[in-house]
C-alpha cells in the first residue's frame, strides 16, 4: 500500500533551534546518508565547532558562518507510517517573505519555542502567519529543556503562554512537547529526564497529524491556465482546483456564465473520460469561441463569486509600506488584474495580534491588514474557508510579490 | 489522486505556467533520468508537440551512450533539438584535467549555456534539478531569476506563495524554472516505471556497477550494484544509505563547490 505523504513547516523565533531540531530529527532516524554527515563533520571541524545538526539544512556558506537560516529549505524524512517533506523556515524578522514561502506549502506545523527564553516576538508572528494560512495540524515543541534542568514548572509556564496566544488567534496545537534537540530528548525516543511528561515523542506526534482532503468533494472550479491549438483542436488546459469533470458535462464559463459543454477530456498517450480534483488536464469545449487564461469553468448549480470588491486579510512582506489607493496587481490562481487597496479597516501588529489603527492609510512590513481591495475588472474568488485554492491571493507591485492574503468575504 | 500523479500534476502546471508567462523558453536536456523525465512531462503538457527548443549543453566529455540516446529520442519524438558547446574553450584546451572542476564546469557548461541563451534570446529555461539532490538545490524556487551576470542571488530570492511565481524576466537576464523540485530520486524512478520512460542503460548494473548520477564521463564514477532493471533499482534505492551524488567528482572538490558554481550560473 502506498505510504501517505505529508508536508510540515518548522517555525519559531530566531535561535530557538529550528534547524538543529530538524537536523536531530533526521539524524536520530538515520535519514541522512553517512557521506553527507561526513561532509558536515569536516565543515564543523574547519569552523572549530562541534557537530552542528543545523548544518543539515543550513547549506549556504553564509548561513553556516553566521549561524542563521536565511532561506527556507525542504528536506525529506521518513517514518514507518509516512513520507514527510520537512520545510525549514528562517526565524529572523527580515526573512519573513522566505518564512511565508515555506509555510504556504505546508499541511501542518511545528512551532519551536526556546523553553529558556520563552515566547518571543517572532514566535507569535510565526504563529499568527500559521493562523492566517489556515493550518489546522499544529504541534508546539519547547526546546532546550536541558538549559532549564527539564523543569516541569518552566514547561507549564511557557506552555500556558503560547497556548493562550494560539487560542487568541483561533488556532490550536494538538501537543506541546518538551524536548532538547541538541541532546535528543523526546525527539525519536522518550526521555527519562521528563518523567512528568506523559505525551508522545515528536515522531509519534508528527505521525498523528491528519491530512485534510475536504476539497475533493466540493463544487467544480477549473481555472483556465492556457489555450493550445494542436492538430486542429483548441485545447483548454488548467488544473482542477475542486470537484471533478467527465465527458459531456454541461458547465458555465465565467465571467459571464456562458453555457459550454465538455466535448473531450484529453491526456497525451491515453484515453480519458474524466478528471479529478488536483489534476492538470485539458479539455475541448462546445459553445465557447473565445476562451482565455484567467477564466474559469464551474458546474451550472454553483458559481464562483464574481466581484470587483474583495474583503480580505493580508500580510505585507515588503520593506516599503503600502498606501491606500496605490496601484498594485491582484493575482489569484490564474487571474491577474490591476487593483488598489481601497480601505485598510484594521492595521494589526502580527507579533501581538494587537490592533494598531482603524481606517489606516498605510500598512508596513510584517503588519497585517483587514482590507477591501478594488480591482479594475471582475475577478472570480471564493471565501478562503470554503475553497482555499480560490480564496488566497498575492499582491504585486512592479512585478514583485509584496503581500499574501486570504479572502474573507 | 495517487501521490505520483500529484507530483506529475504539479510539474505539468509549472511547465505550462512558464510557457504562458514567458513564451520564449527552452528545456535543458542532459539525457539523464531527471531531464528525460522532465522532457516526458513536457510532451504530456503539450500533447506531444513541445513548442520550444530542447537544448543539450555538450562539454564533449559525455558518455557515448548519452549521445546515442539523445539522437534517437530527438528523432523519435520530433524534438527541436539544439546542441550548445563552448568550442572556443575546448579548442583552447579547457577540460577536466586542466585546473579545477569548478573552472571546467564553469567554462564548458555554464559559459556554453550563457552564450547559447544570448544567441536564442530566451527569457526562461526549464531544468530538472531536484531539492533532494543537494542541500543548495534544496534552497531553490520554482521560478528563480538570474541577473545579467548569470548570478543567483540566493540571499534575496523572490517569495513564492500558492503557485504564484515570478511572472516576468524584467530586471533579470533570464528565469530558471524548476518543475521537478518536489520530486525525489525514488519518485523519479517510480515515475519512469509507471510511464515507461526510455532510460539510459548506464543507470543499470554491468559487472556489479551502475551509475546513480550521470554527468561527464571523466567526473562520474559508478557504484556497487546488481540492479539491472527499474524494479531492482527501486528496490535498491528503498534501502540504500548512500547519497545520489556521492560519486560526482565536483561535489567532492570542496564543501561549497555547488554553491560557488550555482552562484555563477551553473544548473
Amino acid at each position: 500500500m502506498e505510504k501517505e505523504n505529508f508536508k510540515i513547516v518548522i517555525v519559531g523565533h530566531v535561535d530557538h533551534g529550528k534547524s538543529t531540531f530538524i537536523g536531530r530529527l533526521l539524524y536520530d532516524t538515520d535519514s541522512i546518508p553517512p557521506d553527507k554527515i561526513e561532509v558536515i563533520e569536516q565543515v564543523c571541524f574547519e569552523l572549530g565547532k562541534p557537530l552542528e545538526f543545523a548544518f543539515i539544512t543550513d547549506q549556504i556558506r553564509e548561513e553556516r558562518e553566521k549561524g542563521i537560516t536565511i532561506d527556507t529549505t525542504q528536506i525529506f524524512f521518513y517514518t514507518d507510517k509516512r513520507d514527510y517533506v520537512i520545510i525549514d523556515a528562517p526565524g529572523h524578522k527580515e526573512f519573513m517573505k522566505n518564512m511565508i514561502t515555506g509555510a504556504s506549502q505546508a499541511e501542518g506545523s511545528v512551532l519551536v519555542v526556546d523553553a529558556n527564553e520563552g515566547v518571543k516576538e517572532q514566535t507569535r508572528r510565526h504563529a499568527y502567519v500559521l493562523g492566517l494560512l489556515g493550518l489546522r495540524e499544529n504541534i508546539i515543541i519547547l526546546n532546550k529543556m536541558d538549559l532549564v534542568n527539564y523543569s516541569e514548572e518552566t514547561y507549564n509556564a511557557v506552555k500556558k503562554e503560547i497556548s493562550e496566544f494560539y487560542k487568541s488567534i483561533g488556532i490550536a496545537a494538538t501537543y506541546v512537547i518538551p524536548v532538547s534537540a541538541v541532546v535528543g530528548d523526546n525527539i525519536a525516543t522518550k526521555s527519562e529526564k521528563t518523567p512528568w511528561y506523559d505525551g508522545p515523542t515528536v515522531i509519534e506526534a508528527i505521525d498523528s497529524l491528519k491530512k485534510h482532503d475536504d476539497i475533493e468533494n466540493a463544487e467544480l472550479r477549473f481555472p483556465i491556465q492556457d489555450v493550445y491549438n494542436i492538430d486542429g483542436k483548441k485545447i483548454v488546459v488548467g488544473r482542477i482546483e475542486s470537484g471533478q469533470i467527465k465527458d459531456g458535462d454541461q458547465l458555465f464559463l465565467h465571467p459571464g456564465k456562458r453555457e459550454v459543454t465538455i466535448s473531450e477530456i484529453l491526456e497525451f498517450g491515453h484515453e480519458k473520460h474524466s478528471a479529478d480534483c488536483g489534476e492538470s488536464t485539458g479539455v475541448t469545449l462546445q459553445g465557447a469561441s473565445d476562451v482565455k487564461r484567467g477564466e474559469m469553468l464551474s458546474g451550472r448549480n454553483s458559481s464562483p463569486i464574481e466581484t470587483t470588491k474583495i474583503h480580505g486579510t493580508i500580510f505585507w512582506m515588503f520593506p516599503m509600506p503600502i498606501k491606500v489607493n496605490q496601484t498594485l496587481a491582484f493575482r489569484c490562481n490564474t487571474q491577474e488584474v490591476p487593483c488598489r487597496i481601497a480601505v485598510i479597516k484594521k492595521r494589526i501588529d502580527s507579533s501581538t495580534s494587537a490592533l494598531l489603527e482603524e481606517n489606516a492609510t498605510t500598512l508596513g512590513e510584517t503588519e497585517v491588514g483587514e482590507v477591501i481591495i478594488e480591482t479594475d475588472q471582475p475577478v472570480l474568488v471564493e471565501n478562503f474557508l470554503d475553497i482555499p485554492e480560490l480564496g488566497r491571493f498575492v499582491l504585486e507591485w512592479r512585478e514583485i510579490i509584496v503581500a499574501g492574503g486570504v479572502v474573507t468575504g | 489522486m495517487d501521490y505520483l500523479s500529484e507530483l506529475e500534476s504539479k510539474s505539468i502546471y509549472v511547465v505550462r505556467e512558464a510557457y504562458s508567462r514567458f513564451k520564449d523558453i527552452g528545456l535543458l536536456w542532459s539525457m539523464g533520468k531527471d531531464s528525460t523525465a522532465l522532457l516526458w512531462i513536457c510532451r504530456k503538457a503539450f500533447y506531444g508537440k513541445i513548442p520550444f527548443p530542447v537544448i543539450h549543453i555538450d562539454t564533449g566529455y559525455k558518455f557515448k551512450e548519452m549521445y546515442e540516446f539523445r539522437d534517437r529520442l530527438a528523432k523519435e519524438w520530433d524534438l527541436d533539438m539544439r546542441v550548445a558547446k563552448n568550442t572556443v574553450a575546448i579548442e583552447a584546451g579547457m577540460g577536466p584535467h586542466v585546473g579545477s572542476k569548478i573552472d571546467c564546469c564553469n567554462s564548458l557548461k555554464t559559459q556554453a549555456l550563457k552564450d547559447y541563451l544570448a544567441e536564442l534570446n530566451l527569457k526562461a529555461i526549464l531544468l530538472a534539478i531536484r531539492r533532494d539532490e543537494h542541500g543548495i538545490r534544496a534552497k531553490e524556487r520554482y521560478f528563480s531569476p538570474r541577473d545579467e551576470d548569470f548570478k543567483w542571488n540566493y540571499e534575496d530570492q523572490p517569495p513564492e506563495l500558492w503557485d504564484q511565481y515570478k511572472s516576468s524576466s524584467e530586471g533579470s537576464d533570464h528565469v530558471r524554472v524548476h518543475p521537478m523540485l518536489h520530486m525525489t530520486e525514488l519518485d523519479i524512478w517510480r515515475y519512469i516505471q509507471r510511464e515507461n520512460i526510455p532510460t539510459n542503460l548506464l543507470y543499470f548494473a554491468r559487472d556489479g556497477k551502475r551509475y546513480r548520477s550521470l554527468g561527464c564521463e571523466c567526473c562520474c564514477a559508478p557504484g556497487d550494484s546488481n540492479a539491472t532493471t527499474i524494479e531492482e533499482v527501486i528496490a535498491e534505492l528503498e534501502t540504500t544509505n548512500i547519497s545520489e551524488r556521492s560519486y560526482r567528482a565536483q561535489d567532492k572538490e570542496d564543501a561549497y563547490t555547488m554553491q560557488k558554481l550555482r552562484s555563477l550560473g551553473y544548473m
